[in-house]
Order: C-alpha cells, then structure tokens, then sequence
C-alpha cells in the first residue's frame, strides 16, 4: 500500500511536470507507468488481506473485527469490504483498476489532456490509499501489553514488552451483511461512484487546457454509462437487500446512506441527457462541467457520510474518525474545481442558442431542473438534522414522508417529461406538431387511469401516477414502432428486423427508450408499494389464521435450533391459502447471533407478478406456548421493480455498446481547435 | 364503527318531522320531549364512552403511530419495525397509551417530550423547522428563475448561425427520411 502510494503521489508530481514542460515525452510516459502501478501493488495487498481473513489471522486486527470461523468462505471473502479499512483498500484497489485501464487506452487525441488526468486520478487516489497507510490500516496487528491491554500497531511498539495476541476466534461479519445481495451490492455501488472519477478528471484536463470542443464527454460516455450502470446495479440490489434482511416491508427507508447514493445518481442522470445536448448543439457547456463536478463532489460527500458517523443511519457498521480527513478533501477538491471552471468560463459558452422551450433540449433543461430539484430536496433533507443541531442545540429526524412530499410531485413531473421529450423535435417544434406525435399515445394511456377508476381506485395521486407511467410506456412503445414501420417500408425489411436494425444503428438512442421502460416497470413497482401496501399483524397458535387481502395464512409449527455459524433459529411454518385453495407453504424466521447479540428478521415471500405476499415472525413465545407473533405486508407490483430493474440494466448496456459506425463508416476528422484528430463526423 | 358512532348514528337518525322544533315547543309549552332526548342521548353514550375507553388496542392500531416515531436508540429505524428490546417496550408503551383513551397525537406528543423531537419521523413544522419544508420549493424556484434569465441570455448570442439539424445528428436526417416516408404512407 505504501509504495501504491509512493506511485501514486509520483504519478501525479510528474505528470503535473511533463505538461509544464511542455513535453509529452519521457516523463508523460513516466507518469503513465506509474498510474499503472498502483493496481497490481494494491492487487496483491487485497490477495493478501483476503487470505488473511480466509485463513483465520485473527492476529490481525480487521480480521477479528470482521471474521469468524464458523463463516463460509464465500463470506470470508467478502469481509474484504465488511468494514471500514478493508472496504477502504477495496475502494482504492477499484479506482486503480479504473485508472489503469484508462492509461491503457489509445490517447494520441487527447495527449495535451493526459497530464492532468493522471494528476487527478493519482491524487484522488493518493487520497485513498493515504487513509490506508496512515489511518485506516487493515494490516495492523493486536499486540498485548505487560498489562493486560491490547493495542493495534503493524510491529511490536518498541520497548513495551508487548506480545503478539491472536484471539480464539473472531467477532464475525455484521450479521446485516450476511445476505447473498450483500456479496454484489457494495462492488457495485463502489464501482459506480469510483467509476465517476474518469469523467470528472477529463473534465478537469479539458478545463486545464481550455478546451472548448466537446471530446472530453466524446471520451468518458462510456465511462461515465459504465459508472453510471454500476451505481444503478447498487442501489437496486442495495434495495433488494433492504426488501429481504431488514425486516420492514419495503426497499427504500430515505436512510441518509441510501440517499448520499442516490444523490450522485441524480447528478449523472442529469448529466448523462445533459451532454446529449452538448454532443448535438454544442450547448450547456458550462452547465455539463457544473454536473460532472457535483456528482464526483457528492460520490466523496456520500463516502463522508457513510464513514464519517456524524448522521444516525442502519449503514453505520464502518464508522471511525476519517470525516474530518474528507471533509478536507471535499472542500479542496471542490475549490479547485470550481476555481478552474470559472477561469475556463468564457470558454464554455453555447455555440447555439435554445430557439425554445418546446423543444428536446428545451424539455431536456426542464428534466434537469427536476433533477436538480430533487437533489435539493435529498440534500437539505440530509444536512437538515445537522444544521438544526448546530443551530437549535435540537435533535431532529427527518423521515420518509418529508422525502416523499418534496420530491413526489418532481418524479410525477419527470415522467411527464420523459412522455413528451422523445417526441419534441430539437431546436424547436410546434405545439401542432408535437399534439399530432402525442396524441395516439395520450389516448391509448387514458384506458389506464379509467380501468383503475373502474376498479375502484379512489387516490387521485395513484390514478395520475398510474396514467402517467402508461403514457410514458406508450409513448416508447410508439416510438419504436414508428421507426420501425417507416424503416420496414422504405426497406421493406420485416417490422420485428426492423425493430433490431433500428436498434442497433442507433443503439444510444433506443437503448435509452429500453431504460425508458425499465423506469416504467419500476414506476409501477413503486407506485403499488407506496400507495397500494397493506399490512396486518396479529398472534396465532398452531392452527389459527390470519387474513389479509385475498390470503389467508394458517400457522402450522416453530422449530427453534442453533447452527454451526452460532445462530438460534427460530423458524416457523405457515401454510397460505388463496381463495380457499392452498398456494405455498412459507418459513419466516428469525436469526439471533449469538456472538454480537444482533437479531435478524428473514421474511417469507409468495411472489407474483401481481405482488408479494410478505410474511415475518415478529417475535416468538416458548415452543410450549405454541403461540407467534407474525406481522404480514401485501405488496402489490413489486415485483415489477425488480423486473424493471433488469430491463434498466439491460437497456444501459445495449446504450453503452458500442454503434456499428464507431467501427465502420466513419472517418476521423481534424479538430479545428487543437488540430489533431477528435470527435466523429 | 365503534359503539360511541353507532350511538351518535342513531341519535341523528330520527324520522324527520318527528323533531322537535323551538317553534312547536314554545306552542306546547312542554320542555318533555326535549328533556327525554338528553336523558337519552346521555344515557346512549355512556356506555359507548366506557366501552371505547376499556377498547383493546389490535397490533396494526399500535403498528399505525410506531410508523410514525423513530427508536432513539436505534439508528434511523421506524419503531414498527425495530427488533430490539427497546423498542418492543415502546410498542407496549403505546398500547397501554391507546389502552387508556389516548389518540395518536397525544401519544406522540408523549414519546416527544421524553425523548426529544427526534423520535418523530418528521420534525414538527414549528420555529426552525419550518425552513426545511420551505427551502426545498424555494431552491426549485430559484432553480426556475435562473433558467429563465439563461434562456433570455442565449436569446442574444454572440454567434447567430444555426445549424440544420441534420448536420448536427447523421441520425435526424434518417429520421426525417423514415417520417416522410410514414406520410407518404399514411
């Protein structure tokens, strides 16, 4: 780790040097080779760190704190991120993957932006790998005084006598993290929000160097899609996780954790239909710096968050004093970035104008607003506990219904206009016009909120989110069959070929309606939880039943047992009855571990597309008293969060692959700025 | 509907015309009728008071204000859904609360005076706390406004030249094509 840092601090100092100089010759190429080293330095120091832990080192500090015999292997491994300074070094371990990839690719366009990307990357991981060594180090041993006390240092403390102490077992991996989705959520959410440093460091280099084209978002797209993807993937399995182990009902509690990762996805979102404008009009220059520097900013604020402690939050199991360390950084890294953009200001001007507001980019400012919108809600609802403690002197929570009050109406809005958007011509369209795109679309949508009003459905914020999610389906859905039948007429290709030739000539395009509908399918999930949920709780003995909606739950046994891993298992077993007919046969449970005296609660589900029946033992009598306490949640549309959750993954990715004419067709152009080659024409 | 509304029902639903008015009263110089609707009114809703008041609260009664405050001993978890020690005695804390003829407010109210404002999920909309309902649609606001002055900016741009559409997108040109030939279709 010392020497990733040495690399790291070199890289930067040299790279800084070589533009100063003038020259990209052998100190650039110096620089580069030490930006690459980090990665397989840091490689072995997590190889190492995982055998450690694998193989029961409990002389090692983190390895006690976070390990246990009795766990799995599979567990073992991922303990490597199951505390503060292992998921530190994983953190830094990823940016040095993503920082020697971006080395390796093909920079000839881009050789004046090279220096300043190195510098930003080492430093940020400097920063990283710095907490490590000094602060946060995974590698550091308990040592026993003459005294009796334990102390952590790498190497006995000189001239005290101390021992090298090796507990008989470990304290375990929070039991909150024991969970399959616990194995992928944290890389994922990592790998999103370290990902964001390769766009924010060519955006940095492009200001350094006053670049006014727009080769810096050509570059980083995908980088910035890949980042972007990665953060999606962590919060939907973070909220799966949430659904399965924390024992509430639901995916999302506005904790402050969830909300510092939700923030820098809002930012790229809006960046990600924001540099679509710059890429086609060579507009919101400006605005596009603003958003990538936001997002890397609140990525380092929700790290702050998470590991400083200073918010109360179900995330807080990697807490220590390292806040004040990132609040530096945070402060630094964002003067400096802001002191470059408003030196580079001028620079960054529209080269169109915005002709107007019924227009794509003109909807598209408006989708960014909204997205800025909610970011501001998210953000003072963050800070707000703690400004009203430096200024009151009062403790204060702020809960889910300030979160969902604030920003519902700005998600409605959003849907609107991702309905109306991909009609909207660029520069600017009528109003006839885009009435005449919309109007099949609009009317086909209107049978939802009817059927549901014939339902019954008697909550108007239901019947208009649940219209609004129909026209956004309808309209994607519109839009690819009327690219397709045009494309199948003039080509006379089949509709279904047409569908795909299309698609995969304009992958970004479409692959953005497949996340369109992925969002749909999410919106329903969403809007079935928040609006439809119904839950019951009740005590039965062995034979009673419960009812709640069209289900009826008998409650048919408790077994309680210990395992191998030091759990008391209390299971019970319910039969469920839909109808009078029986349809499953469920096993909530609770785990009580032993070791750390923590409970936790895993829900027994019967899943439909139609939605969950959510069962959990809430807590138990003595096996003699036959008698349990169980709370039960109908989640109505659930599951088509997770179903649309796949479809938004899948849509990124099919956005992110590369169109066949960046391989065939296409011909590099000079730049009329820098006079080499750059962008696609 | 618990007794007390049933009671209440029943009262209010005497046959019209059966009521007596001030006017008739006064004509029949007989306060009777009147005195026997309170005495009955009275004796109505007492028992209904004495029922609701010895009512047993069910779990999803206790579940409904637990939603609403938060453990202040746990980190950032609703009290319906807390598994600890803790919380479970303040679940039974509202069950005897709401077993006594206290409502969701008052309970609260109580847990907030115990335990500081921090347990209720949302702070009350008083003092200083009024800034965090009133700046989120204040920030959009400003959001809004900024907007429109950028807008009125780029309405006087230093460069005038607009390009064609399909020279800035290779695929609005292909666009147009497939839209011409819908019309053409259609």
């Amino acid at each position: 780790m010392l020497l990733a840092l040495l690399c790291a601090v070199y890289a930067a100092f040299v790279a800084l040097t070589a533009a100063r100089r003038d020259g990209h010759g052998k100190w650039l190429v110096s620089a580069r080779n030490a930006a690459i080293a980090p990665w397989p330095l840091l490689t072995i120091s997590c190889i190492i760190l995982i055998y450690l832990i694998v193989n029961d080192h409990f002389q090692v500090a983190y390895v006690a704190s976070v390990s246990s015999r009795a766990m799995p292997w599979y567990l073992k491994v991922t303990a490597l991120w199951g505390g503060q300074s292992g998921s530190l070094l994983f953190w830094a371990w990823l940016m040095s993957t993503y920082t020697a990839l971006v080395m390796f690719r093909d920079w000839r366009r881009e050789i004046d932006m090279q220096p300043y990307v190195i510098a930003t990357t080492m430093l940020t991981l400097a920063f990283f790998v710095g907490l490590n060594v000094f602060v946060e180090n995974p590698f550091l041993r308990l040592w026993q005084l003459p005294t009796g006390n334990l102390i952590t240092a790498l190497q006995s403390p000189a001239e005290s006598w101390a021992t090298l102490f090796t507990p008989a077992d470990g304290q375990g991996l929070n039991p909150l993290l024991r969970h399959p989705g616990m194995i992928i959520h944290p890389p994922m959410l990592y790998l999103g929000f370290v990902g964001f440093v390769v766009p924010f460091s060519f955006a940095i280099s492009a200001l350094v160097v006053r670049r006014k084209d727009d080769t810096w978002i050509r570059v980083t797209r995908r980088w910035t899609l890949v980042a972007w993807l990665f953060l999606s993937l962590g919060l939907l399995l973070g909220g799966r996780w949430a659904y399965d182990v924390l024992g509430w009902g639901g995916y999302w509690g506005w904790d402050p954790v969830e909300i510092a990762a939700f923030m820098p996805w809002l930012t790229s979102t809006a960046f990600l239909h924001s540099v679509i404008i710059q890429e086609k009009r060579g507009m919101f220059k400006q605005w596009n710096m603003i958003l990538i520097i936001l997002t890397y900013a609140l990525v380092i604020f929700g790290t702050f968050l998470t590991r400083s402690g200073v918010l109360s939050s179900v995330h807080a199991f990697a807490q220590s004093a390292i806040g004040p360390l990132f609040f530096l950084f945070i402060g630094t890294t964002l003067s400096i970035s802001l002191i470059l953009l408003f030196r580079g200001w001028d620079h960054l001007r529209s080269e169109h104008v915005l002709s107007s507001w019924l227009s794509r980019e003109g909807l598209f400012l408006l989708n960014n607003l909204l997205f800025m919108g909610i970011l501001a809600a998210c953000f003072w609802g963050v800070i707000f506990p703690l400004v009203s403690e430096l200024v009151t002197g009062q403790k204060v929570t702020v809960g889910p219904p300030y979160y969902e009050r604030t920003t519902g109406p700005q998600f409605a809005a959003l849907l609107l206009l991702m309905g109306v958007a991909p009609l909207a011509a660029w520069r600017m369209t009528t109003v006839r016009r885009l009435g005449s795109a919309i109007r099949k679309p609009t009317a086909i949508s209107l049978l939802i909120p009817i059927v549901a009003l014939a339902l019954g459905v008697d909550q108007w914020a239901a019947v208009l989110a649940l219209w609004l999610t129909a026209l956004v389906f309808c309209v994607t859905v519109y839009e690819f069959y009327r690219g397709a039948q045009a494309r199948s007429i003039s080509t006379g290709e089949h509709l279904i070929r047409a569908v795909w030739a299309m698609a995969a000539r304009n992958r970004r395009r479409y692959g953005g309606y497949v996340i369109h509908l992925g969002v749909v399918f999410m919106a329903l999930g969403i809007i079935g939880v928040e609006m439809f949920q119904t839950e019951t709780q009740g005590s039965l003995t062995y034979g009673e039943d419960i009812a709640l909606g069209p289900y009826v739950m008998r409650y048919d046994s408790l077994d309680q047992f210990s395992t191998e891993d030091g759990r008391v298992v209390a299971r019970a077993t319910v039969s469920l009855y839909k109808n009078g007919q029986p349809v499953a046969e469920l096993h909530p449970r609770r785990d009580y571990y032993v070791r750390s005296g923590q409970p936790m609660t895993i829900s027994g589900v019967h899943s439909t597309l139609a939605g969950d029946f959510y069962v959990m033992l809430v807590e138990w009598k003595s096996i003699n008293s036959e008698g349990a306490t169980f709370k039960i949640y109908l989640n109505p549309l659930v599951n088509w969060l997770w179903a649309g959750g796949i479809v938004f993954i899948l849509g990124t990715l099919v956005a992110a692959w590369p169109d066949q004419r960046e391989f065939h067709g296409y011909k590099l152009t000079p730049h009329p700025d820098v006079g080499v080659g750059g962008g696609v024409a | 509907m618990t007794l007390m509304g049933e009671a209440k029902g029943r009262a209010a639903g005497t046959p019209k015309g059966t009521i007596p008015t001030l006017t008739n009263l006064n004509a029949s110089f007989s306060y009777r009728p009147l005195l026997v609707l309170v005495v009955l009114i009275v004796v109505t809703l007492r028992p209904a008071s004495a029922v609701a008041n010895s009512h047993e609260p069910t779990d999803d009664e206790v579940n409904a204000i637990a939603k609403q405050l938060y453990c202040p001993v746990c980190e950032n978890v609703p009290l319906d859904a807390c598994g600890t020690q803790a919380c479970a005695q303040w679940r039974a804390t509202i069950y005897d609360k709401l077993t006594a003829g206290w409502d969701g407010a008052r309970i609260k109210l109580y847990f907030a005076d115990q335990y500081g404002v921090r347990v209720l999920a949302q702070p009350p909309a008083s003092g200083f706390n009024v800034l965090l309902w009133l700046i989120p649609p204040l920030m959009l606001t400003a959001g809004l406004f900024f907007t429109l002055r950028f807008v009125q900016y780029v309405h006087h741009p230093r460069s005038t030249s607009v390009q064609d559409d399909a020279e800035t997108d290779p695929d609005e040109g292909y666009r147009a094509r497939w839209e011409s030939e819908l019309e053409r279709w259609q």
